[in-house]
């Protein structure tokens, strides 16, 4: 039987593992809601506004499954982690606060205008509505990533008898990792959307569905995927190097670097990380690599996992083979974005018969094709990568500051495992029923005439049944 | 930081309590009609009026429910101890109420998203999430009541409550609906508010005689001289306030049309003058008969922090909220995204 503990934490690991795949979604995709918007107020062109139309439902559906199952999350503290509320919640408590009273309520409040105020607001009102909504979920962003980097990267307080005490609030919130950690993930979020817009745009293609608004759409999923990703895999670079400074303990483990302490640290591309004997077989790797990328010179000392290794033999390090599988994962994601963004762009910049550029005909079809399944590969890079950070800072829960075993809650294991067993069964079905119909809108929208004129009183018999259809009242098929 | 004459050891505690009950009524007041009308959605004619009902609460439901995530934050950073104590305590309770409200908030989206077929899947599913979320609720209200016992009568007391709570919310979803809609769906609405009022009667009368009797401070502070004189207008404007909601929703049905916000107004009445006893009986107890509010505080400098903050975000949210409402005013209209 498993101990609370290690229950505890697998539960707390997936619902935090779900949550964070529709806010990473929310993020961005407010804000390209509002591109299409503006684009569409601009252009007077009704390609933007069916895009808009399309993507708005997505947003409502992974807005409601980011609400309740951050709700959920906001429980998990007090149900599992009483602990941490008890040493850390001087800290912890205000930040969370203000992330419920400056984002939280502002998103839930306009986005019903948003949604549904389309036809019963002023325009204004209405592009107000979409840029607070985007806005909200930007500063919700900000203020999570503020506490979680504060827990990687602790100052501005002082310990009394155990609980943490606030000295400093401006060095809380700017605390060193928290400007590289806040970027990586609005970069990621941004990555997330290009490419699902790009995906699911490229797999109505394939079915045939050759509107206007879907040409548009790959083209503008590749076009952000493509600018986004090198400054991303920029930020990365620098994340890291912030990481070796306040956390070598994680970057040794990132680098599966065991003993090398005295430079020329190769670069490994493979290997297998063996805990017991503490040292990697089947390595693959190139010299001095990692020496270079993180000293910026061969012969640059990186840390290593051995120096984490106290007299009595108590290991100071993160387990090491999950945050070295989970950074590779990460990297090698974002290195196929790479690959992927820039070659279509290339091939789309090839003139088309009639001398034009970007036609999507130019692409070829194996990468239209590999759009379609890279259309979760924002999920994938986001999920490693909060697993490298987050498997990282093992067995800290706090850097220095607390450990993960004391903040446990006294609940009846059997208690934990009923429970956890239960949101995996929830999650599971949720995940396949968010997938599916995303699946089904993208099929089902392939059927829609393209919009001839916008207000839907006006616009006549197609624009009122796409809305009754919406709403259920009349079958699709 | 004194505040008329109080230390902020005390003064800081007390405004924390006000804040978070405040937060507290106004989500039972706002979630409570949002998810009475998720219980009622079974009883709905047709599809039509189902989509009705549902489009009554769409604009608003997400703002509610925000006000249980500032509840618990606010009880998470003011009493940390008691929030692990509460929370752990009530495990399970919590677990059931969080799935309810997972099935229901994603059921508003797959409904209307879903393939058609599975339409009928939805509407269930959002029914079982509203039912589970109002009955883990009530349980949990009445196991604070009873100080976090757990025996035999507690639970059954508990479960009483948890009935009660759900017809509460029904009652006043119901009221809800009479305000927002025309036609058969209002006079439905009507029928439904008749018959749910019962049970919200049943549950805050056994509340109300059940407090006193937990234990003897909760005796004393309701049955001894002054304190009853004092008292006695919640009673008896409970009992007023029902008289004049059912005399109100017996009478002919277009009496009740034509004011068709009263039912809804005596409803949220009712709710405040609950909450008050209830909060008269805890206080100052976070958790009841074993942690005071002082107690359980949190360090001054946090909370200092965040009544800064708090000052002027609140009323901002307030302001923002009063715009939605006003622009989703009047009898509802079907939900469309343009
Ligand atoms: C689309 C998603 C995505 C992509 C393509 C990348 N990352 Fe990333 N990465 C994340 C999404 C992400 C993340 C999920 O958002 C994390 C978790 C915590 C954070 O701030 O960002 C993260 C964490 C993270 C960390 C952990 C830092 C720490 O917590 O100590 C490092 C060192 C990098 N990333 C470096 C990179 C590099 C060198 C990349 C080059 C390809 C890269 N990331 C691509
Ligand atoms: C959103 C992306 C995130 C993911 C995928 C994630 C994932 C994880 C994982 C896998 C663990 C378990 C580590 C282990 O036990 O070895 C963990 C621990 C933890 N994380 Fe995160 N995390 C995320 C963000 C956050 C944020 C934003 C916070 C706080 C504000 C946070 C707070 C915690 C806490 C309190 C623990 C302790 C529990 C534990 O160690 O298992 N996490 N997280
Ligand atoms: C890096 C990690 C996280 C990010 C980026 C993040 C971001 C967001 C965003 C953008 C939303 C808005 C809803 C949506 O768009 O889907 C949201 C909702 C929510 N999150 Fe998170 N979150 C994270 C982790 C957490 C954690 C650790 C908690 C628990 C304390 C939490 C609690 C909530 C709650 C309660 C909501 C619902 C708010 C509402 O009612 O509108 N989140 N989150």
């Amino acid at each position: 039987m498993m101990d609370a503990l290690i229950l505890s934490r697998i539960q707390f690991a997936a619902n935090i593992s779900f949550h964070i795949l529709f806010p990473t979604i929310t993020i961005a995709l407010g804000w390209f809601l509002l591109f299409f918007k503006l684009r569409f107020q601009w252009t007077g062109d009704l390609k933007w506004m069916e895009a808009y139309r399309f993507w708005v439902k997505i947003f409502a559906l992974s807005f409601a499954m980011g609400v309740v199952s951050g709700i959920t999350m906001s429980f998990q503290f007090g149900t599992n982690w009483p602990g941490f509320m008890e040493h850390v919640g001087n800290i912890a408590g205000p930040l969370l606060a203000y992330e419920v009273m400056t984002a939280f309520f502002l998103e839930a409040v306009f986005i019903g205008i948003m949604l549904f105020g389309f036809s019963r607001v002023p325009n204004w009102l209405h592009t107000l509505a979409t840029f607070l909504v985007a806005f909200g979920t930007t500063m919700s962003t900000f203020w999570i990533i503020v506490l979680n980097s504060w827990m990687h990267t602790p100052q501005g307080f002082e310990m009394i008898d155990g609980v943490a005490h606030a000295t400093d609030w401006l060095a809380i919130i700017f605390n060193p990792s928290m400007p590289y950690r806040l970027i990586h993930m609005l970069l990621a979020s941004g990555l997330t959307v290009s490419f699902l817009i790009a995906g699911i745009a490229a797999f109505r293609y394939i079915l045939g569905d050759r509107k206007e608004t879907v040409r548009s759409q790959i083209r503008v999923g590749l076009t952000f995927g493509a600018l986004l990703i090198p400054l991303q895999i920029f930020m990365g670079d620098l994340h890291g190097l912030n990481t070796k400074e306040y956390q070598p303990a994680k970057v040794a483990a990132m680098e599966g670097n065991w003993s090398d302490t005295d430079g020329h640290t190769p670069l490994i591309l493979f290997a297998l990380p063996d805990e017991d004997a503490r040292e990697n077989r089947f390595e693959i790797s190139i010299p001095n690599g990692a020496s270079i990328i993180l000293g910026h010179s061969p012969s640059a000392p990186i840390p290593a996992l051995d120096e984490f290794v106290a007299e009595d033999g108590t290991i100071l390090h993160p387990p090491v083979n999950a945050v070295f599988w989970s950074f590779r994962v990460m990297v090698g994601t974002g290195f196929a974005m790479l690959l992927l963004s820039w070659g279509s762009l290339a091939f789309l910049w090839r003139r088309a018969e009639d001398g034009r550029r970007f036609a999507i005909r130019r692409l070829p079809k194996p990468m239209l094709w590999a759009l379609v399944p890279m259309a979760l590969s924002g999920w994938v890079a986001t999920l490693a990568g909060w697993y490298t950070t987050e498997i990282g800072r093992q067995p800290w829960l706090v850097t220095g500051v607390l450990d993960t075993s004391s903040a446990v809650a006294d609940v009846p294991a059997p208690m934990v495992l009923s429970t956890l067993i239960g949101y995996l069964v929830i999650y599971a079905a949720l995940l396949f029923a968010y997938i599916s119909v995303i699946i089904y809108l993208a099929v089902k929208a392939r059927h829609n005439e393209p919009l001839t004129e916008l207000t839907p009183s006006s616009g006549g018999a197609v624009v009122d049944a796409i809305a009754r259809e919406d709403r259920g009242v009349v079958p699709a098929e | 930081m004194e505040l008329l004459g109080y230390a902020p050891e005390i003064w800081l505690p007390f405004t924390f309590a006000a804040l978070m009950g405040g937060s507290i009524l106004l989500y039972v007041i706002l979630d409570g009609y949002d998810l009475g009308v998720g219980m009622l959605t079974p009883f709905a004619r047709t599809e039509e009026e189902r989509d009705m009902m549902v489009a009554s609460i769409g604009p608003f439901w997400d703002a509610n429910e925000t006000w249980l995530v500032l509840a618990v934050g606010l009880l998470l950073v003011a009493f940390p101890v008691a929030h692990g104590l509460i929370l752990s305590t009530l495990y399970l309770p919590v677990f059931v109420m969080l799935v309810g409200l997972i099935l229901r908030g994603v059921s508003f989206e797959f409904r209307v998203k879903a393939r058609a077929k599975y339409k009928g899947l939805w509407n269930n599913l959002f029914f079982v999430g509203s039912l589970m979320t109002s009955l883990a609720q009530g349980f949990m209200l009445g196991m604070y009541v009873m100080g976090l016992e757990m025996t035999v009568l507690t639970v059954l007391f508990a479960t009483i409550c948890a009935l009660g709570l759900s017809m509460g919310y029904a009652f006043i979803g119901a009221t809800w609906l009479i305000a927002k809609s025309e036609t058969s769906l209002q006079r439905d609405a009507i029928h439904w508010a008749r018959r749910s009022i019962l049970g919200a009667v049943v549950g805050i009368g056994l509340i109300s005689v059940a407090t006193p009797l937990v234990s003897e401070r909760l005796w004393d502070k309701w049955l001894s001289f002054p304190a009853m004189a004092y008292l006695a207008p919640l009673p008896i404007l409970s009992l007023l306030l029902l008289a004049g909601l059912w005399q109100s929703l017996s009478g002919p049905t277009y009496s009740v049309t034509t004011r068709a916000w009263r039912p809804f107004v005596g409803a949220l009445g009712l709710f405040v003058l609950a909450f008050i006893g209830l909060a008269y009986s805890f206080f100052p107890y976070v958790v009841p008969e074993r942690m005071t509010i002082f107690e359980a505080a949190s360090a001054p400098e946090s909370l200092i922090i965040i009544l800064f903050g708090a000052m002027i975000v609140v009323p901002t949210i307030l302001g923002y909220t009063a715009l939605a409402y006003w622009v989703f005013r009047g009898k509802t209209k079907t939900l469309t995204y343009y």
